[in-house]
C-alpha cells in the first residue's frame, strides 16, 4: 500500500479495498519498524492517528467522505498542533503543547487526514542538513551515513522511505526544495502569501512559506488543493482565488519556454549533478519544450542578502522566547535578566544563537541602513532580474542543490553550510514559487544518491510548475525509485 | 560597537555586547568561536556593499501588499487555562517572574 499514489489511495478507500484504519496501521508499522533508524519523527501520534482513522472510516460508512478522508500524513514539527507537543526541533519548546492548530493543520484535519506524527527538523528551521535539531540528525534513507538536507529533513525522509504519502514542509531559503532534492522526492514552495502562515512558528516572516512534500507532482497538486487559501490571521497572506491544481496536470507542454540562468550552472556545481540536470533538460526538449539561455545578474548576491534579512527577522521573532509564558525556563533565576539570559542560553542551540546575534547586530543602532535596508534594496534587484526573465520564459530550471547529500558531520563551518542553498535562496527573496523534482541519480560512496531539478515559476503559477513537473514524471520513473530496504 | 560595517571584525567585547542586547547567555569559553563565526558571516554579507543601490526602493513584500485593517471587534476566544498550562511558573493564575520592583 505504501507505494500507491494519493489518487490510488483515495480510490482504494472509496472502493473499500482497505480501510483508513488498515492503511494508518500499515504506515505506523513502517514508522515504528524499519523507519525508526532514520530518527525522522520527533513524536509519533499513534493513538490520535488510529482514532482519527476510525472516525474517517465511520464518516465513509455514513456516505460523507471526501477525496482525502482517511489518508494519513505527517506534519513538520514547526506547525502548531492542538494538544500535541510542538517543538520546532528545539530544547526551548521541548515541553510545549500547542493550545491551537495552525491554519494548515486545520485544513488537513478538515480534509479528514489522520496525523501519524511530527517530523524532525533543523532547530527553528535554521539549517540545511537537519543536524541542528535538538533531537539529533535525521538520516537520509538513501544512505544513512548522509544528511537528508534541511530544514524539512524529517518530512523529506519520511516521504522518501514511504512512511507516509504526504508531509508538510516549510521553506524560508530552500527548506522544502533542498531536502526534497537530497531525498529524491517532490517538494513545492508556493508563492509567498499563497498558504497562510498562521500557527507556523515564525523564523523569517517575509520569507517563510509552507508547502507539500510528496512522491510526485500529482500528489503535490492534490495537497495544494487542501493547503492553499486565504486566512485573515496571517497579515501577509494574499487574498486570491485558489485554482484546482489538478486540472492542468495533463496539459501539453509543447512550446514551453524553459530559461536556464547561466549563473546557476557555473563554478561550484558538481559535474555529475550537472550531467543529470543536462539530461533532464534534454528530456524536456524531447517533449517539445524550447530552451532559452538567460542571466540573473544579481543572483550571486542572494546568499549575502539572505544572511541579513533572515537573521534580522529571526532575532525579532525569537525574542518571544523569554522563559516566562511558555518554553524552557532556567532553574533558580537570580533576577529577571538572569532568567532571560539563562533560559535563552540553555534553550537555543549554537546555530540559532549565531543567527540571533547576527540579526541583533544588523538591526542595532547605526547599522540598520548598512544591513537590513541595503538587503531589502538588493531583494528588489534580485526580484527585478526574475521579472525580466519571465518576460521571455515560462519556467526557469536549474539544479536544486550543487551536490548530492553530504556525510553527517562533514560540514561544520556555518558559511560553507549556507552556500549549499545557493540555488534556492533567490526564489524566497523574490517571493516566487519553486519546486524540486527527482531528476536522476549520482553514484556517491557506493550509493545511488538522488539529484533534484529545480523549477521556478512566476507569481502564483504553481499550477504551471505542477503541470511541467507532472509531464516529466509521466515520462520518467525517477520519482518512483525507493531507497534499498524501504521497498 | 568598535567596528564599521565596511570592515566587520567583531572582538570579544562586541560579542558580549551583542549577546547582552539579545539577552542570550553564552559561555565565556564559546566567545572566541562565536566571534570567528560571526566575522565569517559578516565577511559573506559584506559582498552586498559592492553593489550601488542608489535610487532602488527597498522591497518589503513581493506583492507590495499593504497591511489589512479589520473591524475593531474581539476575535480571540478566551483560552486562559490552555495558555497558562504552558507557563513554567504561575501563581494565582498569573505568570511568575523574579521580583522586579524593590
Amino acid at each position: 500500500m505504501h507505494n500507491k499514489s494519493i489518487a490510488e489511495l483515495s480510490k482504494g478507500l472509496a472502493k473499500g479495498d482497505f480501510s483508513s484504519e488498515e492503511l494508518t496501521r500499515a504506515y505506523l508499522d513502517r514508522i515504528n519498524g524499519l523507519g525508526a533508524e532514520l530518527n525522522a519523527l520527533v513524536t509519533v501520534t499513534e493513538e490520535q492517528a488510529i482514532s482519527a482513522a476510525r472516525s474517517a472510516d465511520q464518516q465513509r460508512s455514513q456516505g460523507d467522505a471526501g477525496l482525502l478522508t482517511g489518508i494519513p500524513m505527517v506534519h513538520k514539527d514547526i506547525f502548531c498542533t492542538e494538544g500535541v507537543k510542538t517543538t520546532c526541533g528545539s530544547k526551548m519548546l521541548d515541553n510545549f503543547i500547542s493550545p491551537y492548530d495552525a491554519f494548515v493543520v486545520e485544513k488537513v484535519k478538515k480534509a479528514g487526514m489522520p496525523m501519524l506524527g511530527k517530523a524532525n527538523m533543523d532547530e527553528f528551521a535554521m539549517g540545511s542538513s537537519n543536524e541542528t535539531s535538538f533531537y539529533g540528525p535525521v538520516k537520509n534513507p538513501w544512505n544513512t551515513g548522509t544528511v537528508p538536507g534541511g530544514s524539512s529533513g524529517g518530512s523529506a525522509a519520511v516521504v522518501a522511505a514511504r512512511l507516509t504519502p504526504f508531509a508538510t514542509g516549510t521553506d524560508t531559503g530552500g527548506s522544502i526544495r533542498q531536502p526534497a532534492a537530497l531525498c529524491g522526492i517532490t517538494g513545492l514552495k508556493p508563492t509567498y502569501g499563497r498558504v497562510s502562515r498562521y500557527g507556523m512558528i515564525a523564523f523569517a516572516s517575509s520569507l517563510d512559506q509552507a508547502g507539500p512534500m510528496t512522491r510526485s507532482a500529482e500528489d503535490a497538486a492534490w495537497m495544494m488543493n487542501v493547503m492553499a487559501g486565504f486566512d485573515s490571521r496571517d497579515s501577509t497572506c494574499v487574498d486570491k482565488a485558489v485554482p484546482d491544481y489538478c486540472a492542468p496536470l495533463n496539459d501539453d507542454i509543447k512550446g514551453l519556454k524553459i530559461g536556464l540562468p547561466k549563473e546557476y550552472f557555473g563554478d561550484g556545481l558538481n559535474a555529475d549533478v550537472a550531467a543529470v540536470i543536462d539530461a533532464a533538460i534534454k528530456h524536456y526538449e524531447s517533449l517539445g519544450a524550447e530552451v532559452v539561455e538567460l542571466s540573473l545578474p544579481n543572483s550571486k548576491l542572494s546568499v549575502p542578502t539572505y544572511y541579513v534579512v533572515a537573521p534580522a527577522e529571526c532575532s525579532s521573532n525569537l525574542s518571544r522566547f523569554d522563559g516566562v509564558r511558555f518554553g524552557h525556563r532556567c532553574a533558580n533565576p537570580e533576577n529577571l535578566e538572569d532568567l532571560y539570559k539563562r533560559s535563552r542560553g540553555e534553550g537555543f542551540g549554537a546555530e540559532v544563537k549565531r543567527r540571533i546575534m547576527i540579526g541583533t547586530y544588523a538591526l542595532s543602532a547605526g547599522y540598520y541602513d548598512a544591513y537590513y535596508l541595503k538587503a531589502q534594496k538588493l531583494r528588489q534587484l534580485i526580484s527585478n532580474d526574475f521579472k525580466t526573465a519571465f518576460e521571455k520564459v515560462d519556467v526557469i530550471m536549474s539544479p536544486t542543490s550543487p551536490n548530492v547529500a553530504f556525510k553527517l558531520g562533514e560540514i561544520s563551518d556555518p558559511v560553507t553550510m549556507y552556500l549549499s542553498d545557493i540555488f534556492t535562496i533567490a526564489t524566497n527573496l523574490a517571493g516566487l514559487p519553486g519546486m524540486s523534482i527527482p531528476a536522476g541519480f549520482v553514484k556517491s560512496d557506493g550509493h545511488d544518491m538522488p539529484v533534484g531539478l529545480q523549477l521556478i515559476g512566476n507569481y502564483f503559477e504553481e499550477s504551471r510548475l505542477l503541470n511541467v513537473a507532472h509531464q516529466f514524471q509521466m515520462n520518467t520513473d525517477w520519482h518512483l525509485r525507493v531507497p534499498a530496504g524501504f521497498e | 560597537m568598535s567596528s564599521e560595517p565596511s570592515s566587520p571584525s567583531l572582538q570579544k567585547d562586541d560579542i558580549e555586547k551583542i549577546a547582552h542586547l539579545a539577552r542570550l547567555g553564552i559561555d565565556e569559553a564559546d566567545v572566541p568561536a562565536y566571534a570567528s563565526d560571526l566575522n565569517n558571516i559578516l565577511a559573506l554579507v559584506e559582498q552586498m556593499s559592492a553593489v550601488d543601490t542608489t535610487g532602488v526602493s527597498p522591497m518589503a513584500h513581493p506583492m507590495d501588499a499593504q497591511q489589512r485593517l479589520r473591524d475593531d471587534t474581539v476575535t480571540e476566544q478566551n483560552q486562559r487555562e490552555q495558555l497558562m498550562a504552558n507557563a513554567p511558573q504561575t501563581e494565582a493564575n498569573l505568570f511568575l517572574v523574579p521580583q522586579v520592583i524593590e
